[in-house]
């Protein structure tokens, strides 16, 4: 079925579940086509996997248009494999030479628990969006989309925050485990706006707390996140966030002339 | 029998309003005695479990994905459109409708989609107010840009990530409400069957991915919101995982399926280059913009590029044709979906295809590039154009993108009235997963707008007036219709565990995309289609027979996931195959060989198919049941589509 020459060694991180330990185990992919997709390649080793009736490699992925977020990968050594700006689903097997060896591993952070194998749980960060990454308004009862003017660099900049597809590649690559530059995407998006501006130090305090509970590393300004980022989100977003985090202590509700009290 | 669409009386204008006075409400303080389910966490669920919590009622939501921000909205790229008229180019309300109605060549509900145009205008506001960074013009206010279908500029996006925006926007409404303790997630959790007790829904059986525990969920109601099935035909545009399997087991206890053959095949995808392939990639409609569509004049020419003895930069000007604006003067590259794949299609079976299949146009931004600058063009498209790039290795901006049509949306799905309700009593679909709004083919930038439409405007409507009606009482989970529909899920998924054939339920699943492209794709005839009908069959029976499964259900299993999903599609293609036969018309996406006018366009025939397919299951391996549900036009006049 596949077309291609290409014939590579891979090894594989495998665990049965997040009680057991792992193991990196060899296999060989072969017939390899250049144009096939790095999760494209490793469908034709689980298809023959399961044709020998072993457990094929589990690894989450779901779009494999770059966007969702779901797949990882620590591919020789970086998240994403060697190519700047990409996910693994996009990364396509032009980008290795024939006969290379593979080392394949999952995320690797203790707020990552390996589920099994490749695959991890990345809930931490849904925790950390529930603590504060929204603006609180209701269904309906909003005004008119263009009654608020947003000049097009702030809305290009909030975008360019908002493009975070929640992928985990920034802790991965984290000495520290830290993951600053996630939350911060969310806290500088909202925080440009005007919409967010309520809200904006309750936001970045929740967010920030519920991080450093996850057991999340702190940042140390080496930049291996903003490196291996798919969708290139910049370090300033941490010096924003860090910006509004000491902020907030001054603008915290019991600091204001109410108190924030029942009225 | 013909079924009720409970349509509201009175002028199509008033309708919803009408509606909306008269569907009962359920008391602020009785709301949170009501538990709803939620099943699916894309634009259409997140919406819906959001807002239905924010009025106080306790919902639980399901997904399959690792979080709920990963549903597959997530990949919508272009833009949702909204009568805003924001450009004062004549838009209104009525002209989405219009244009919603007649893209769907006419084989939509008026009210339905009269009520998605009013709407529409309000999910603008509420996705700004939540944050969503929509493009913006120098001066403040929001941009638009057009799509296919219409001549106003209507449509709203984020770059060429509208759907992550707009889904990151309803995942953030649906985390403030996680943290206020109204909603309960469950992710990595997959549907395998409705549980129904005296003719109501009221609850579901899970699957936990991670572990395969199989647990069942009780709700007073149960909302459907997982998408679309458009990987029966294994390669789309949709993500790996989106399935049929919700619904499917929905129908097979009694909900209706509607208009199964109505599939849509988007024009602008990347072209196939191998069996390994394992999904197909958009490239979003907005390129058809400013993007000039193109195959060579002659199958000399078409030959040589085929063969890369010339580059298309080297095909002169007179020797390309240009073929959607030459035939279709007034929308030119911006004609509906069906159109500009169907000729597409033409292009590489009168072999004047590029590419080494020759399965594949041009999708040329030479001239673009020309008029605007590559900076421009970068700025409108650039996350497209590398997209191209990094899997085709080719290079946008220097040589034209080879483009060709590929299976993007199903515009058929669970049958609902006017208020979402399936034909069981407390089981609703919504956004993708449901028929209802966009007949036989479906406008860009619509799809967006339905789903969040469903969600935040339509259901906490509808839902509270069904809820009014069965009261708040707890709904008993010691029903024995618990126990035994968790029983059936079990024995169901042993059935599978114990299949130890030969081949691999991908295998099958290609096989049957196989088929399903060749016979009920682009063009369909009587005798394909019968010809399919019986390999389907056939396939099924293998499947049972020959199909592995490997591992244990107390597992994260890919083999058993993908099993159940491959079997469920097997039997909708069977059905699709059904609808397609019955249906002995061309309209929109369903393109019957024997039924097209004298230029090679859809042709309807009003007379005998102007009304909505229902099937209805009828027991493992028997022939369903068609019911009809006339189609009543009163406000449009029906007419041949013409896009010249």
């Amino acid at each position: 079925m596949s077309q291609g020459n290409m014939n590579l060694t891979l090894k594989v991180w495998r665990q049965k579940n997040t009680q057991t330990a792992g193991k990196f185990v060899t296999y060989k992919a072969e017939g390899i086509s250049p144009d096939m997709s790095f999760l494209e390649m490793l469908d034709v080793v689980n298809e023959s996997l399961i044709k020998k009736q072993e457990d094929p490699i589990h690894f989450d992925h779901d779009s494999r248009e770059g966007i969702c977020g779901m797949c990882s990968l620590y591919i020789n050594g970086r998240p994403h494999g060697p190519k700047r700006a990409i996910t693994t689903c996009q990364l396509h097997m032009r980008s290795f030479s024939d006969g290379e060896t593979i080392t394949i591993e999952p995320w690797r952070s203790a707020a990552f628990p390996i589920v099994k194998d490749l695959a991890t749980d990345r809930s931490a960060f849904d925790r950390i969006q529930q603590a504060g990454g929204f603006i609180s308004v209701n269904t309906g009862g909003v005004p008119d989309a263009n009654s608020t003017l947003i000049p097009k660099v702030i809305a290009d900049e909030a975008f360019n925050s908002a493009t975070c597809i929640g992928c985990g590649a920034c802790v991965a690559a984290c000495k520290n485990a830290s993951a600053m530059l996630f939350t911060s995407a969310k806290i500088t998006q909202l925080g440009l706006l005007p919409q967010g501006q309520p809200e904006r130090w309750s936001r970045v305090q929740a967010m920030v707390n519920q991080m450093d509970e996850e057991g999340f590393g702190n940042c140390t300004n080496t930049g291996a996140c903003e490196a291996v980022c798919p969708k290139e989100i910049t370090l300033m977003n941490i010096s924003r966030m860090n910006n509004d985090f000491f902020s907030a202590e001054l603008f915290r509700e019991e600091h204001t002339h109410d108190g924030g009290g029942n009225g | 029998m013909s079924l009720n669409a409970n349509i509201p009386q009175g002028p199509l204008a008033e309708k919803w309003s009408k509606h909306k006075f008269n569907l009962k409400l359920v008391n602020p303080a009785n709301k949170r005695k009501y538990n709803v389910i939620v099943v699916g966490t894309g634009l259409a669920g997140a919406s819906a479990a959001a807002s239905l919590a924010e009025l106080g009622y306790n919902v639980t939501a399901f997904c399959f994905q690792d979080s709920p921000r990963r549903a597959h909205s997530i990949a919508a790229q272009g833009g949702i459109n909204a009568a805003k008229n924001y450009q004062n180019d004549g838009d209104s309300v009525y002209r989405l409708f219009y244009d919603t109605i007649k893209g769907g060549d006419y084989r939509a509900r008026e009210a339905n989609v009269h009520r998605l145009a009013e709407v529409s205008v309000n999910i603008i506001d509420q996705c700004v107010a939540q944050g969503v960074p929509f493009a913006r013009e120098y001066g403040g206010l929001l941009d638009n840009r057009s799509f296919g279908g219409s001549q106003v500029s209507r449509t709203f996006y984020a770059r060429g990530q509208t759907g992550q925006q707009l889904l990151l926007g309803a995942y953030s409404a649906l985390n403030r409400q996680i943290n206020l303790g109204k909603v309960k997630v469950y992710t990595r959790h997959e549907m395998l069957d409705v549980v129904m007790v005296d003719g109501h829904a009221k609850g579901i059986v899970t699957r936990n991915l991670i572990t395969g525990d199989i647990d069942t969920h009780a709700g007073h109601a149960v909302l459907l919101c997982t998408g679309g099935y458009g990987n029966v035909f294994y390669l789309s545009t949709n993500a790996i995982g989106s399935n049929v399997t919700a619904a499917w087991r929905a129908h097979k206890r009694g909900a209706y399926f509607a208009n199964p053959c109505y599939t849509q095949i988007h024009p602008t995808c990347i072209p196939v280059t191998g069996d390994h392939q394992s999904k197909l990639t958009l490239m979003s409609e907005s390129l058809r913009n400013d993007g000039r569509v193109w195959a060579p004049k002659t199958v000399e020419t078409a030959e040589k590029l085929r063969k890369k003895e010339i580059t298309a930069a080297q095909v002169k000007e007179e020797d390309r044709d240009y073929f959607l604006e030459r035939k279709y003067p007034s929308f030119g590259n911006l004609v509906p979906r069906d159109v500009a794949s169907r000729n597409a299609k033409e292009m590489s079976d009168e072999g004047r295809g590029v590419g080494t299949s020759g399965l594949a146009v041009y999708l040329d931004f030479a001239d673009a590039i020309s008029r605007m600058g590559e900076d421009t063009v970068r700025a409108k498209y650039g996350n497209l154009f590398d997209m191209y790039y990094q899997i085709t290795d080719e290079n946008p901006y220097k040589q034209p993108m080879r483009i060709y049509p590929a299976v993007h949306y199903t515009m058929g799905g669970l049958w609902v009235d006017y208020n979402l309700s399936t034909n069981v009593k407390g089981l609703y679909a919504l956004g993708e997963c449901n028929f209802s709004d966009h007949g036989a083919n479906r406008l860009g930038a619509s799809a967006l707008m339905q789903g969040l439409s469903d969600g935040y405007f339509v259901i906490p409507y509808t839902l509270g007036d069904y809820l009014a009606t069965i009261g708040p009482k707890p709904v008993d989970k010691n029903h024995p219709a618990f126990a035994q529909t968790k029983q059936d899920v079990i024995d169901n998924v042993n059935k599978m565990l114990a299949l130890k054939g030969t081949k691999t339920v991908v295998e099958y699943h290609r096989e049957l995309g196989h088929i399903m492209w060749e016979y009920c794709g682009m063009a369909r005839t009587e005798e394909g289609l019968t010809k399919a009908k019986a390999m389907i069959k056939e396939l099924k029976a293998d499947f049972w027979k020959n199909a592995l499964v490997v591992g244990e259900n107390e597992e994260f299993n890919l083999s058993l996931e993908r099993a159940g999903r491959v079997a469920d599609f097997i039997e909708l293609g069977e059905l699709m195959v059904t609808d397609a036969l019955m249906r002995r018309e061309s309209c929109g996406g369903h393109f019957r060989l024997e039924s097209q006018t004298e230029e090679g366009e859809a042709l309807r025939d009003d007379e005998h198919y102007a009304f909505v397919a229902a099937w209805e299951f009828k027991g493992e391996n028997q022939e369903e049941e068609l019911h009809k549900e006339e189609l009543v036009f009163e406000n449009v006049k029906l007419t041949q589509r013409s896009y010249k």
